[in-house]
């Protein structure tokens, strides 16, 4: 370095303004580099930038539609909504969060689970956001929460809509239930609408509810809404409005609903009143039935375990998911397709002796020392086996099924209600595609007296009964009129079997209730504009040994209940103008026209006379013990307790 | 009207002082500061609490300190120049020791009636110390290395020790404000040269000692520089204040959404936006037309600095002034540049305009420090 002279200080010195000079430009550069760049930001990039900020700010939340309600067909009220309480606690409010909670607890019944559930919710959401500490909460909780709102900051009862079944049992089967949306329910659906995933938001889950999901939800409604950074609403920006679900009317009379379903208790049993004109289901009772208001609340564990261990099976829809052998009650059909096969005619005539030997099996009639001879009517009208042991062997079984299928068994009729079976009313073809085997002549013989392979469920009982009543094919309708807009009716077209064929069939089971020695002769009506035909049935559920047979068969009173005989009776009335069918099976019942005749009957009186009919419908032997009976269900009918005013109490 | 006063031979005493201020200046602070007013009474919802009104209080007791700094002659402040110095490390050794944890970092001290950043008076007191010593030194020797290595230490001695805060903002302010005064008094351009090379390496370091043991960065600084690269890689974590900055300020448009109408610092999208990103709520509400307003403002206060050092022809006048015009500046550049997404998210407040007591208070007596060497210059 070269020695530097007092001069070269004197450069040092002036140095500096060239320094700061050249620092400040440095400095002015930059500063034009940031107004440059905040131009091109705010300038040319703002409209882009600006979409940004509406996306941050301005958030879409849905409004949860309104559930349709379900009413009866003459306007009573099934389904609805009602609020719902729930306690809402918001942390930031709420301070010290465990006294409150304490606090709130010696107020009202708080489960160890509920407030763990709560306060593990309340550690993953924002402070502000309300978490749901009990759901369903009773008025009187509400109210006792609202006297001591001062001492519990941070807590808020929310009222919300949730679903309610006024009728309770009565209606559990037909509607079912709703609940709130599982992700077991969202995985089915491919493409769920953004309404399911709204937290508590509740879908029909079983029966009406859920087959008329779409008609009954209707459409989420949105509003926009300015959220901060950290969701909080600010403000509404605006709202539309969505569309509240279609109201059903069902065709179900729910007085006549409520009377079969008392009439059957005690029993597990299942009865179907169909309207012969218009096909309308009238009532579908299945008993024991459950309380649907348990499900929508969330049923507990112990009572889901009382319904799943009855032997009853209260859970099953035993009116169109129960599939029965028909037992006698097929013994229309079986005629009817001899008759329109012309191998018989009403006059011709089979002997009885009590059995039949087909091929290397003898086929036995119910009545031990037989019939003798009878003719067609005597033999629906006293039920003789043998009768149609030899016309369905005469005829073939796939007549017999094909006129199945005319009247409506083995196939699947289409109504909204969960798990409907469609039955089995079996052929040559069937057996051999499903069981690999050959048809042999037993089956046929089976079959033409309802049993074997054939099963049909109570509401196809009463199809069939109801179109052998107008010959026409009659169909069931559930759903009367859906939002006000009234669905087709189910009275069908003639199903093309001839009407005098039709004649000597109802003349038969005319005589069944009538005739001094038809087996539902106890079980007649006596007014003589409301006089009913019908035919009783006893399917086995055990097959009788050789051995059994020999030493007497055992009477169904002394086998276990799971062993008796299935009772079944199938009726149209009045006579002379089907008005409705019914048909009635009830489990294990014994005989026919002892446990089922008695049924359908007073269901089908309750029926045509829109209410409690008058004794002098009943024979004359009866009505001391029917007044009796009426009065008893009068009793059972009275309006229930609501149970949600009972239990948190 | 000092500028009329350029004949009067004699240095003025006593209340006349007051005369010759450095007027223009000061009427800058203010408009910058009542623009932080505004702002902070905006970010506040419309109130004055909890930001304006005390921000107001401590710009009203900075501009007394700044009267009181501007009444005491320069030299007097030459010669405490080592003793600010010596104060400033100790005031950093007792935050070290004693300071109170805030945003993950040891930098201040509870006063009580305000908290004290020891950095900050640190970057007023590097300024000084290193422009008294270029004073001191004869200028032949300014070039030699151990008359750079003494400087550079005391550059360095403050900048580890508010690294270790750790406030990598502060810290880097620092070693550019001293290596920016070194540059002014006249150091060998070589030097720079040398030290900008070495400033690549460290930087190739600290990347590389990412993940190690003796990992020179904390995790979270290391994430700020990430995002800074590539904000979009995690929009709702750590570029969150990147993205949401760019977008408030980008959504202001040439003129703004208008005073309190900014929907991205009402809705609390903005991180900090009463201090660190309060430029951004003035660039939503007033757009570009405010935005640039602000920076001219800032430019004419560094125009005037400018002025008020080149026409004096004491070295340490001269010398302070455009260190405290340079720190100044590198304070809203970088501020700047962070909003707009130019440079990482440090932790650099915007001067004047920002709340904050101990920043405010220290640019006060910082300036006040400018008004006294002009007042003072030797005419």
């Amino acid at each position: 370095m070269k020695p530097r002279t007092p001069k070269s200080q004197g450069l040092a010195y002036k140095r500096l303004p060239r320094r700061a000079l050249v620092l400040g430009g440095l400095q002015a550069a930059f500063i034009g580099g940031l107004a440059a760049r905040m131009r091109f930001m705010q300038v040319d990039q703002a409209d882009e930038y600006r979409l940004l900020a509406e996306e941050n700010r301005i958030n879409i939340r849905l409004i949860p539609p309104t559930r349709g309600r379900i009413y009866d067909r003459n306007g009573q009220v099934i389904g609805q909504n009602s609020p719902s309480y729930r306690i809402v606690i918001v942390r930031e409010d709420a301070g010290d969060i465990d006294k409150v909670i304490a606090k709130l607890s010696n107020l009202i019944p708080l489960t160890e689970d509920e407030i763990e559930r709560a306060k593990s919710e309340m550690r993953r959401s924002a402070p502000f956001l309300p978490v749901t500490l009990a759901d369903q909460v009773t008025w009187e909780d509400i109210s006792k929460i609202a006297v001591n709102a001062p001492a519990l900051p941070g807590v808020t009862p929310e009222v919300g809509q949730t679903r309610q079944y006024p009728r309770y049992e009565d209606f559990a089967h037909i509607v079912g239930y709703v609940g709130p949306v599982s992700d077991y329910d969202l995985s089915q659906i491919t493409d769920p609408e953004p309404v399911l995933r709204i937290p508590r938001f509740q879908i029909g889950k079983v029966g009406l509810e859920a087959k008329q999901e779409i008609n009954l939800r209707g459409k989420a409604g949105s509003k926009r809404v300015e959220v901060n950074a950290t969701g909080r609403v600010m403000r509404e920006l605006d709202r539309q409005e969505g569309q509240p679900g279609a109201d059903l009317q069902l065709s179900v009379d729910a007085d006549l609903q409520q009377y079969a379903q008392a009439r059957l208790a005690g029993e597990s049993a299942a009865a179907v009143v169909i309207d012969c004109e218009t096909g309308d289901l009238r009532a579908m009772a299945s008993a024991p039935s459950f309380d649907p208001n348990l499900f929508v609340r969330g049923i507990s564990v112990a009572d889901y375990q009382i319904l799943t261990q009855d032997k009853y099976r209260p859970l099953a829809n035993k009116t169109v998911q129960g599939t029965y052998p028909p037992g006698s009650t097929f013994k229309m059909v079986t005629a009817l397709a001899a008759l329109e096969a012309g191998v018989v005619g009403p006059g011709s005539t089979v002997y009885c002796p009590g059995h039949l030997k087909v091929g290397a099996r003898r086929f036995h009639c119910w009545k031990r020392g037989g019939h003798g001879m009878v003719d067609l009517n005597t033999s629906l009208k006293r039920s003789c086996d043998v009768y149609y042991y030899d016309v369905a062997i005469k005829v073939g079984i796939d007549k017999i099924s094909e006129m199945a299928r005319t009247l409506g068994l083995g196939v699947k009729h289409d109504i909204p209600m969960s798990a409907v079976r469609a039955g089995l009313a079996p052929n040559q073809e069937w057996k051999q595609r499903t069981h690999g085997e050959e048809w042999l002549i037993g089956d046929t013989a089976n079959a033409s007296i309802g049993q074997g392979f054939m099963l049909a469920s109570p509401m196809q009982l009463a199809v069939m009964t109801a179109r052998i009543a107008t010959g026409r094919a009659v169909s069931p309708r559930l759903v009367r009129s859906v939002d006000g807009i009234e669905q087709p009716t189910g009275a069908g077209e003639p199903l093309g079997i001839s009407r005098t064929n039709l004649e000597y069939i109802r003349e038969a089971m005319w005589s069944v209730s009538n005739d001094r020695r038809g087996t539902a002769y106890r079980s007649r009506i006596i007014a003589d504009d409301f006089r009913m035909a019908g035919k009783t049935g006893t399917s086995q559920v055990r097959n009788i040994t050789k051995a059994e047979r020999a030493a007497g068969v055992i009477r169904n009173e002394d086998l276990p209940w799971e062993r008796r005989d299935h009772a079944l009776f199938v009726s149209f009335a009045p006579y002379d103008n089907p008005k409705y069918a019914v048909a009635v099976v009830v489990e294990h019942g014994g005989g026919g026209s002892r446990a089922a005749a008695p049924v359908a009957r007073d269901i089908m009186l309750q029926a045509l006379y829109n209410g409690t009919p008058p004794l002098e419908a009943y024979p004359t032997a009866d009505r001391e013990r029917i007044k009796e009976q009426q009065k008893q269900l009068e009793g059972d009918r009275r309006p229930k307790a609501r149970p949600d005013e009972k239990d948190r109490a | 009207m000092s500028y009329l006063e350029y004949a009067v031979k004699s240095t003025p005493s006593g209340f006349r002082k007051v005369l010759y201020m450095n007027w223009p200046l000061t009427l800058l602070l203010v408009s910058v500061a009542s623009a932080g007013f505004l702002m902070l009474f905006s970010v506040a919802g419309g109130s004055w609490t909890p930001w304006a009104e005390p921000q107001m209080e401590r710009f009203g007791l900075g501009l007394v300190v700044m009267f009181i700094i501007a009444m005491a002659p320069i030299w007097f402040w030459r010669n405490m120049s080592v003793l600010a110095y010596l104060g400033s490390i100790g005031l950093l050794i007792v935050v070290e020791l004693f300071g109170t944890i805030g945003m993950g970092a040891q930098r201040w001290i509870d006063l009580g009636f305000m908290r004290l950043q020891p950095s900050e008076v640190m970057k007023v007191a590097l300024v000084m110390v290193l422009a008294a010593y270029y004073d001191w030194l004869p200028a032949h020797k300014t070039s030699r290395p151990i008359w750079v290595i003494i400087p550079v230490l005391l550059i360095l001695i403050p900048t580890f020790m508010v690294l270790r805060q750790p406030d990598l903002g502060t810290s880097i302010l620092l070693l550019a404000a001293g290596g920016g005064l070194m540059f002014l008094a006249g150091v060998h351009w070589a030097y720079f040269a040398a030290v900008i090379a070495a400033g690549v390496g460290l930087v190739a370091t600290v990347f590389n000692s990412r993940g190690t043991e003796w990992q020179l960065l904390k995790d979270y600084q290391f994430r700020r520089i990430d995002t800074f690269l590539d904000p979009s890689t995690d929009p709702l974590g750590a570029g969150y204040h990147i993205t949401q900055s760019k977008i408030a300020l980008g959504s202001g448009g040439w003129n703004g959404r208008g005073f309190m109408e900014g929907t991205q610092s009402r809705l609390n999208f903005l991180p900090e936006k009463h201090t660190d990103f309060i430029f951004t709520t003035l660039a939503e509400e007033f757009g570009f037309v405010g935005g640039i307003t602000l920076l001219i403002l800032y430019a004419m206060i560094l125009i005037f600095c400018m002025v008020t050092a080149l026409a004096t022809k004491d070295r340490f006048s001269s010398l302070v002034t455009l260190g405290i015009a340079l720190n100044f500046f590198l304070f809203f550049a970088v501020n700047m540049s962070m909003v707009m997404g130019l440079a990482p998210v440090v932790g650099v407040p915007l001067p004047m305009v920002s709340y904050g007591g101990s920043a405010m208070l220290v640019l006060m007596a910082a300036f006040g420090i400018v008004q006294s060497a002009h007042i003072h210059r030797p005419r």
